[in-house]
This record gives C-alpha cells, structure tokens and sequence, in this order.
C-alpha cells in the first residue's frame, strides 16, 4: 500500500471496510472460473438439499443404534440411585450404600466419535435422569484440585440453567481457588432443598419431579489417558461424601474394561459398583450407515467402485471412525457437483426431467462429450445418431428416458444385490464376501460373473440343503416384497413357485419315508452277514442310479435363475448410459485430500522443485542437480547421497560445487566474498533442513550432524 | 463408660491407652500422638467414637480432601469457630500459610468453649501431609508449643513412623500401633451387627463359615462386612424356604460354601458389581454366565493399527541386531549362542519391552506388511492415537520432534491374539522364541 508520506516511517492501514463487505457468495466457487454459468447455482443448491437429508439420515440412524444402550444406562443409573433415594434404614442398604455405582463404557477405538456419542448421552441423561451431568476429559484433570473445579463450575452452570440463579454464579467465582468436596455437598443440599420449593415451576422440575434428589453423573470421557493418583483421590474423597453427594460415574473406555483394574488399586476399586455396557461394533455401524445411504434409492448419489473402496479402507485400514467416513461422503458429494458440470441432473426423477429442459447448449454439449453416451449412440441406427447429435430437442428426450432407465435399473439392482447377498452371507468361506458392501464392490467393479468367486459360490449354492435353501428364498421374497415398486413382481412369483414346489417335495418326501421305512423293517430279520451284504447292494444301486432326484433338479432351477437374475440386473454402472450423473469417480482427488502423505509431499518438494514452482528452468532429468535451484533443495539432493553421518566440511564443499557449476565456466577464480555468501547461503540451507527435520546435531562425531530419514520418502 | 465397650471392640488396650494420654479435660496432653495400623484396623473408629463419646471439642480432617495447604487450615479453623460458636455463623476464614494458621488458632481458641480444656485436631491419611509444605508436619508435631495453646494434634496412618520423619528432624509424637485383628476378633466384630430379624447365634454361624473361607485372602474387615452383607440372603435361603432349620448348620453350610467360593472369584474381585451378583442370587442364574471385567479383553482395531502394534512389540522385544535376521531375505543363517553378547541371551521378555525409535518401527512396518504402505498422516496419526490408548507408550519428553522413541506395553497373549486375526505368526519372528 503506498503512502504519500516522504519520510520513512510505520504507517498504520485501517482495513477497508468497503471491501471486507463484497464476499463472494459460496455457490459462485463452483464456477470453476468459467464464464458459462453451467447451472452452478442449481447445482450448490442441490448439493446442500442432498447433503441436509443425508446428514439427518445419519442422526436418525446413529440414534437409533444408540437407543438401547441408552436405554439400558439410564435404566442403570436409575437403579443404582434408588437406593439412595429410599434413605432407607435397612441393614444391608447402609453397607452398600458406600460404594459408587460405576458404568463402564466400551465404546470402541474410534475416539473420533464418541464425542458424538457422549453428546447425545448427556442430552437423554438430561432429559431422563437428571439435570446434573458433567463430563470430564483427562487432559482437563491433571490433578484433584482441576477436576473438582471443573465438576464444581459446570455442575453449578447446570444449576444456574436449571433454576437461572445469577447469584450462585458470582458465589462460585469467589470460590473457585479452593472448591473441595464440602462445598460441592452442601451447594448440592442447597440445590435440591430448592427444587423441593413448590414455587418453582421449571420445566426441568417436571422431568425429574419423581426424585427429590437427583444423582450427579459425571462422566470420564477417556478412561484410558487419566492418572493413577487424580483417580484414585477423586474415588476416594467422593466415596467419603457419598452419602450427601450422590455421585454416579460412567467411564469411557475405548479399549477394554481391564484397563480399571490396571488403572485402580483393589482398595479403590473396592469403593466401586461396576457394571459393564459395550456399543455397537463400528464395523457394523458402517455396514447401516452404507445401507441407508448408498444401498438405496432413496439419494441418486453414488459412489463408483474405486471411491468407495477408498472411504471403506481409510475406515477398516486407519481409524474405524463413523465421522470420518461421512466426512468423506460429504467431500465426494461435493466434489461430485463441483466437478460434474451435468451433476444438475443428479436428483429425484421427476425434478431432473424438469431440469432436462431448461439445459444450456453447453450442458447438451456435455451430455454429448460423455463417454457413456457416445457409446450409446454409437449403438444406435444413423438416423437416430444424427438427430441426437444434432437435434437438442430430440437429445433432451432420450436424455429423459435414459434417466428414467437408470432410475429403474437401479431399483432393481439393489433388490437383486440384497437378494444375492441373501445367499451368498452363509457360505462357507465368504467367496463373494460376508458383509454386503463387500458384494457390492465386487459388482461395481465388473461383471460379477466373470470373476473366480462367482463361479465357486454358484458351485456352493448347487450343494445347498434343502431346509437352507427354503429359508433363503423366504428372506429373498422377503425382500422383493418389501419394495413398494413392481419392477420384479414376476420374480417374486418365480420365488413363491419354487417355494410351493419345495413344499411339494417335503410332502413327497414323507410318503418316501414311509415306503422306506417298511423296506428296512423287512432288512432287520436277517442276520448281520446278509444285512452288510444286503447294505452293499443298496450302496451299488444307488450309485448306479445317481439319477438326479426331484430335489436336486429344483435347486438346478433355483441356482439357474439366481444367475439369469445377477446376469440381467447387476450389470456394473458403466454400461448404463447418463451413469456418470450419478457416479462420483474421481478417486484420485479424494484420496489426496483424506489420505494425505506430507513426507511424500516434502520430498516431492525438496527433490523436484519443479512439480510445485512449475518453473521451466528447474525442469531436470533425475539425478541431477539444477544450481538454480533453491539452496534447500541443493542441500536436501547432497544429504540424500550420504549415510547416517555427515561431515558438514565436506557437505559445504559439494553445496559450493553446485551452486558455481554455473560461473565456474565463465570465471575460474572465486572471490573471497562470494565465497562467504555461498557459505552462508549454505548454513542457511542447513538450519532449514534442521527445522524440517531431516537432520540433528550430533555430539558423536565433531563437524556431523546425524542424518533422521530414510528411504525415498 | 460401659457405652464405649460396647461400641468399640477388641480395642480395650488401645482406648485405655489413649484415654490415660488426654487425662482429665483440663489437663495439657501429649503434644501430638501418631496412630498407625493397617487398613481396618479401627483407627479411625475407635479415635472418632472416643472423642464422641467423652463429648471432647476436636475437628476430624481427612487429608485426601485437602489437596492444598489452604483448604486444610482454613477447614480446621472453621470448624473450631463453629464449634465455639452455637449460632452459625458465615464468616469464612482464610488462611494461606502456617504462620496464619497459628495466628488465627490462637484467636479461634480464646473463647470460653475452648479456653480451658484440651482441644483435639485429627488429621485422618495423614501421609498426604507429606506431599505437601515441608514446614506443614513438623509445624503440626509441635503446634501445642507453637501456639501456647492446650490442643493435641492426632495423626492417623497406615505407613509407619519412620517413613514421616523429616531429614531436619522434628518433634518426635508418641506412637501408637494398632495391630491388624486377629481372626477371633473378626469374628467377633462382625457377629455384632448380625441383622434384627435373626439371632444372634445363627449369624455368628454364618460369619463363622465365611471367615473359613475368606480369612485367607482378606483380612479386611470392611470387605468382610460387605461381603457377608452380600451373601446372607443366600445363606438364609434355605430357613426361608422350609428346607432347614437354623440349628442345621451342617445343611446350611453346604448351602452356601460354593457359592461362597465363587464369589471370592468374582464378586470380591470386582469382576462382576454388588448388584449383579445380588441379582444372581435371587433369579438363581449360573454365576458362570455373567462374564466379569477380564473376560472383554479383546480390543477391534482397524488393520494398520494391529500391524503398527505387532512391530512395535516386535521392536521392543527383539534386540535390535536381530532385525537384519528377521526381516533381511538374505540374512544367512547367524547361530543364537554366538551372535549375541551375554546380556542379550537372557529372556527379553523377562526383561520388559524396550524402548525404541520411530524409524526402527516404520523399517519393520514395511516389511511386515503385505501390500505397500505409504508413510501417510493416517500412519502417523494411528501410532499417536495408540499412545492415548495406552496400548503404546511415549518414553522420554525432550526430544519429540527429532526422533520419538516408544515402548510397546501389551502382553504376549494379546499381541498373539491380534496377531492370530491377519494371520501373522508372531512366535516366528520374536527372537525369544527361536
């Protein structure tokens, strides 16, 4: 900024308002910088409808999954508090009063989300138990005295919101130096002796108006990474106070419960009433979540077979974590719209046919570049190609029904995933996989019945019994049926036929039996001689006659007619024209953003200059060493040629070499000056290194620094 | 006082002793007496109920509360002024430092209450005490001739003297052991409070058969008592039913040994809670349904985080010339007895895991994994979050950025259960082993 001052000087620049105020609104990033509007606009807005109703689809989903394990809590807590409640005289309640109802928590290794869980936790605890709840983290807690202020002030900000007191909160500033356990009983005493007041109708009152007394939870976040000593004084000093504060804990663990025993002495842990509640595994959260959000009809977006590999193997390979998978589902949504310019048309059916009309030139030219649909033409019969290249009316029809065909095509290929799915989750060995998302890979990927695993699972299903198979069918009518749309109606008729004629067969079977079973009584008169002899025979004749019996022609027909099926319907993506609407494939780009590599990076940057600074000068064949590099990336090139020691001398040497080549050529002699320049440039260069960690002073060796990494990355 | 022999007993000896210190009301007492014993051992009990019972002006402090200086002072001073005072008054001392604690003492002490006779301060778990201030102890030894006052100061503790006593010396207090109880003690404590709705013969029986059992284990008296709360019902069980008599103890014993038996396995381990075990009894589950704590050890961790673990066992427990051996295709064959120096040939695993560098893990990383692992954030990430998992630990603080070094703390059977889950023999590369 220039200034019209003469002298030199610190000039001090106000922002300028005017122009903070011109923001640019968020939908304009996705023009790319393209003047074509190509319906960025529509296309933000679509992808915040999409992702809003995923979004509320996963909270649904993960409350859901999380009802009974709160239920039971709840129901825990208010057990454990009622004997406190009675105040009762008993013998024995007086004893066992002492010890702290503890919850222990198993949540899994995927701290990322239990953030959420205990959220939601806190909400219905708050809603159902009691309006106390506290959550505590470990690196809140580094002794006794954190952990009861933390307690006392959130607990008094519990209070102050249930009975809006400002007076208690300036109470509690003045006490927040020295909040021991006396003041957190008798704030207690004071809290709950109000809520008995009549006068005070508060909404919380109502909710927890059965108890007069309402428990405190306090809830450990992180069982794991809390101290021995912090602990264990905690336990101790609230077991003492138990009986004017009634405290309930619940311990988050996210290994395994073993970890309270490593943690707590047994004259601690005798001070507590444990009981143990595990979550849902988050291999099967994920298996939900896919099923409500991809496996379905109800989002037009999906995934391509790369992209979803890529989301399931950051979860399965790295961190397990729920949060991170949707994250990643969000980033490809919006990627998707951001990239694909005909995204537009990527949601419900009646909308995008409304939409095909209102299409720029341009988004027709894009619907003609896709490789899809010139595929599709190129099928077509010349005059038909013509009208659809050159015609925009006629393009925008055939755009409409080849939507219309992907929205069914669709339909039936998740009836007839799940159908597949049916049988092929209780084979021997999982050829197709266990988990459906699996399967659905695999379909993804190819013609599913060109691969080994097909093959070998129709050879499965050919061995079925007959009671194994009826039950499958069943669970696949089951399915079909439970599809509002008649797509498949005629298959469902096909299923209930075959189940008819099974039942046919159990019939049959029994008078068989019965036949047999006079045979055989006639068998038993003979002696053992005869009857082997007599078993032989049989053994011959049923050999010879491996005639196939009715049974097993059946369940020919039935594995038939699971593969006509998967043939007809599971046909991969990439052959149903328009596909590329829907499908998000750019695998590439999601694995940058969500899998990322900074020592690649670092090294990329340090060795090859030119991929970032893209400057024509830099551009080197490998191995060598451009002078006109960055000094850093000199220094970096000459430190990966040595081993684990480095003589700084030599190093320094080799630096210099390099930087003159250049001059070298020009003038042999050189100056004293330049000399302390490149020596500086050098230390320079070094100490960065230093900073980024490549290498450390050593005391081993004078004048070495110790090299810390190996490899190419 | 024929009231105090029956509330406090087996503890004649001691309540004599202690009731010859204080001497008459008036009397100056013993500057400070240091009580010790182990867990249970009534020191707490019987010091309470005594100075209850003569209706003596004290203030009991447990020290686990007082994390501070501040908190403790401030507690015994403000109990003093209730105690001085019938009418409760709200003003708040405060008091930061020992000096002010004497100043204030003096003040508190001069009313009529308290002038003339001896006022005792007991500070319970007094070993706190020596965590905190170093003049905070040796002030309260001699607090009698600090303060000029007539106030005894009682120290209650599980550890013995010897372990308090300051390197500058101090005030030496009068000891006082409380030895444990022995098992006719126990039994006679806990036959006391045998519950109103039976005789007293029937459960001293009972405790008579539970102390058979338990008195090996857990001489706690306090655990004891929980435990025979715990299972009376059961052992009444069969008297309610019709099945017994209360005289029929031979019946009533076979009842509930077992069940007794089981419960030292579970329940007084913490295996399973109070509650469920009570729940137990009355639905008459099998105990051996209900797992306890130990029985979840399994822990779900995703792929890279089992491989990341199973090579930091392996780089703490295999030395690290053996690595070229285990993870170099052309190692050669090196003999175990030659190649190793002396200090090496004794078991690793008897020594503990050692720690060890980063790269060391990422070397052996990369060679254990099948497929090609990329150094990426996710990596890095999932060797930090094992660390908070505890499952890994961080060993020196200085040098984080230049080169961590880690120690792998799981056990043998459970990195072989992981193991065993991507089917790695983990036995065949750990040099113990070979």
């Amino acid at each position: 900024m220039a200034t019209s001052s003469v002298s030199k000087g610190c000039f001090v620049f106000k922002p300028n308002f005017k122009r903070r105020k011109i923001s640019v609104p968020v939908e304009d990033y996705f023009n790319k910088g393209k003047s074509v509007s190509e319906d960025s606009k529509l296309r933000f807005e679509t992808y915040q409808l999409i992702w809003q109703q995923m979004k509320s689809e996963t909270e649904q989903l993960q409350e859901e999954l999380n009802k009974n394990l709160f239920d039971n809590l709840t129901e825990f807590l208010q057990k454990s508090h009622s004997g406190f409640q009675k105040n009762s005289r008993d013998w024995s309640c007086q004893i066992k009063l002492r010890e702290i109802p503890v919850a222990a928590l198993v949540l899994g290794v995927n701290v990322t989300d239990h953030d959420l869980t205990f959220r939601s936790l806190t909400e219905t605890l708050q809603n159902n138990v009691t309006p106390y709840v506290v959550s505590l983290q470990a690196k809140d807690c580094p002794d006794v005295k954190h952990v009861l202020q933390k307690l006392a002030s959130q607990l008094v900000g519990c209070g102050v919101a249930a009975e809006s007191k400002a007076e208690q909160r300036t109470q509690v500033s003045q006490k927040r130096e020295c909040c021991s356990m006396d003041f957190l009983s008798s704030w207690y005493r004071n809290a709950t002796q109000k809520k008995i007041d009549p006068k005070l109708p508060s909404k919380k009152r109502t909710l927890s108006s059965h108890w007069q007394s309402p428990p405190v939870v306090l809830i450990l976040k992180d069982l794991e990474s809390f101290t021995t000593k912090v602990l264990q004084d905690f336990l101790i000093i609230s077991s003492q106070h138990r009986h004017e504060f009634p405290l309930i804990l619940i311990f988050g663990i996210a290994t395994s419960p073993i970890i309270i025993h490593r943690l707590l002495p047994h004259a601690v842990s005798s001070l507590l009433c444990i009981e143990l509640f595990q979550s849902l595994s988050c291999k099967e959260h994920l298996t939900t979540v896919l099923e409500k959000l991809l496996l379905t009809t109800q989002f037009p977006f999906k995934l391509s077979e790369k992209v979803l590999q890529i989301l399931t193997n950051i979860f399965l390979y790295h961190d397990f974590s729920i949060k991170n998978f949707i994250k990643g589902l969000q980033l490809s949504l919006l990627e998707h719209f951001y990239s694909q310019p005909l995204s537009v048309l990527c949601c419900s059916l009646p909308e995008a046919k409304r939409r095909i009309n209102f299409l720029s030139d341009d988004q027709c030219e894009n619907i003609r570049r896709l490789p899809s649909f010139r595929r599709y033409v190129e099928n077509q019969t010349s005059e038909k190609q013509i009208a659809l290249l050159t015609n925009e009316r006629f393009l925008k029809e055939q755009a409409q029904s080849l939507l219309e065909n992907l929205h069914v095509y669709h339909t039936n290929y998740f009836l007839v995933l799940r159908c597949l799915h049916k049988f092929t989750c209780s084979l021997p060995k999982y050829p197709l996989g266990r988990q459906i998302r699996e399967l659905y890979c695999t379909c993804l990927e190819k013609n599913p019945w060109e691969s080994e695993e097909y093959a070998s699972t129709l050879q499965l299903l050919r061995m079925l019994a007959k009671d194994e198979l009826a039950i499958i069918l069943q669970k696949c009518l089951a399915v079909l049926k439970s599809s509002s749309g008649t797509q498949l109606g005629s298959t469902a008729q096909r299923i209930e036929e075959f189940l008819a004629q099974f039942q046919s067969l159990d019939a049959e079977a029994r008078e068989e039996e019965d036949a047999s079973g006079s045979q055989s009584k006639g068998l038993q008169k003979t002696d053992l001689y005869h009857l082997q002899k007599s078993l032989l025979e049989m053994k011959e004749l049923r050999r010879t006659s491996r005639k196939q019996n009715e049974f097993e022609v059946l369940r020919e027909k039935v594995v038939d007619f699971v593969d006509s099926l998967v043939r007809e319907f599971l046909l991969p993506p990439e052959t149903q024209p328009l596909h590329e609407v829907m499908y998000f494939s750019a695998a590439h780009p999601l694995r940058e953003h969500l899998n990322a590599a900074p020592r690649i990076a670092l090294h990329t940057a340090l060795n090859n200059p030119y991929y970032y600074l893209k400057n024509e000068a830099l551009k080197s064949e490998e191995g060598c060493i451009p002078n006109i590099a960055p000094d850093i990336c000199i220094a970096y090139k000459l430190h990966l040629e040595c081993s684990r020691l480095i003589n700084l001398v030599d190093w320094s040497e080799a630096f210099a070499t390099v930087v003159t080549a250049a001059e070298m050529n020009a003038s042999s002699t050189v100056s004293e000056e330049m000399d302390e320049v490149i020596h500086a440039r050098f230390i320079r260069a070094v100490s960065e290194l230093e900073l980024l960690g490549f290498i450390k002073p050593t005391k081993q060796k004078t004048d070495h620094v110790t090299r810390l990494t190996w490899g190419g990355c | 006082m024929p009231h105090l022999e029956n509330t406090v007993l087996c503890r004649e000896s001691q309540v004599s002793t202690l009731q010859s210190l204080f001497g008459e009301r008036h009397h100056f007492s013993f500057p400070s007496i240091f009580i010790y014993g182990h867990t249970a051992s009534g020191k707490t009990y019987v010091t309470q109920t005594l100075l209850k019972t003569s209706e003596l002006p004290h203030v009991f402090v447990n020290c686990v509360e007082c994390f501070t200086i501040r908190l403790l002072l401030e507690q015994i001073l403000n109990k003093l002024t209730h105690y001085s005072s019938e009418d409760d008054c709200s003003t708040q001392m405060s008091c930061d430092t020992f000096n002010d604690f004497v100043r204030l003492f003096k003040q508190v002490t001069n009313v009529e209450g308290l002038k003339d006779q001896t006022v005792y301060i007991v500070l319970d778990k007094a070993e706190y005490l020596r965590d905190m201030e170093a003049n905070l102890l040796p002030g309260f030894l001699r607090l009698q001739e600090l303060t000029d006052r007539n106030v005894t100061v009682l120290f209650l503790s599980e550890i013995v003297w010897e372990k308090f006593r300051p390197n500058a010396g101090c005030f030496e207090p009068f000891v006082l052991y409380f030895p444990d109880y022995s098992i006719g003690n126990l039994q006679k404590i806990l036959s006391h409070d045998h519950p109103p709705e039976h005789s007293a013969d029937f459960y001293a029986a009972y405790i008579n058969i539970l102390l058979g059992v338990f008195y090996t284990v857990c001489r706690d008296l306090k655990e004891l008592r929980h435990l025979a709360v715990l299972n009376f019902p059961k052992y009444c069980e069969p008297v309610v039913k019709g099945e017994a008599s209360e005289r029929d103890t031979r019946k009533l014993w076979r009842n509930i040994e077992p069940h007794l038996k089981k419960a030292m396995q579970t329940v007084y381990l913490r295996e399973i809670s109070s509650s469920q075990w009570e729940k137990i009894q009355k639905d008459d589950i099998d105990p051996g349904q209900l797992k306890g704590l130990s029985a979840y050890t399994h822990v779900e961790l995703p792929y890279y985080s089992k491989f990341i673990l199973i090579a930091a066992y392996l780089a703490s427990y295999n030395p690290t010339r053996t690595d070229k051996r285990f993870f170099l295709k052309h190692h050669g064959k090196i003999k175990k007895t030659n190649f190793l120096k002396k200090h090496e040939k004794t078991s690793n695993h008897l020594l503990g895991p050692k720690s060890f560098p980063l790269d060391r893990l990422l070397a052996i990383l990369y060679s254990i994994v099948d497929s090609r692992v990329a150094p990426t954030a996710n990596i890095f990430s999932q060797i930090t979050s094992l660390v908070t998992l505890q499952l890994l630990a961080l060993v020196g603080h200085d040098d984080q950025l230049d080169g961590p070094k880690y120690k792998c703390t799981v056990s043998l059977d459970f990195i072989r259960a992981i193991a065993r889950t991507v089917n790695f023999d983990i036995i065949k590369y750990l040099y113990d082993f070979l």
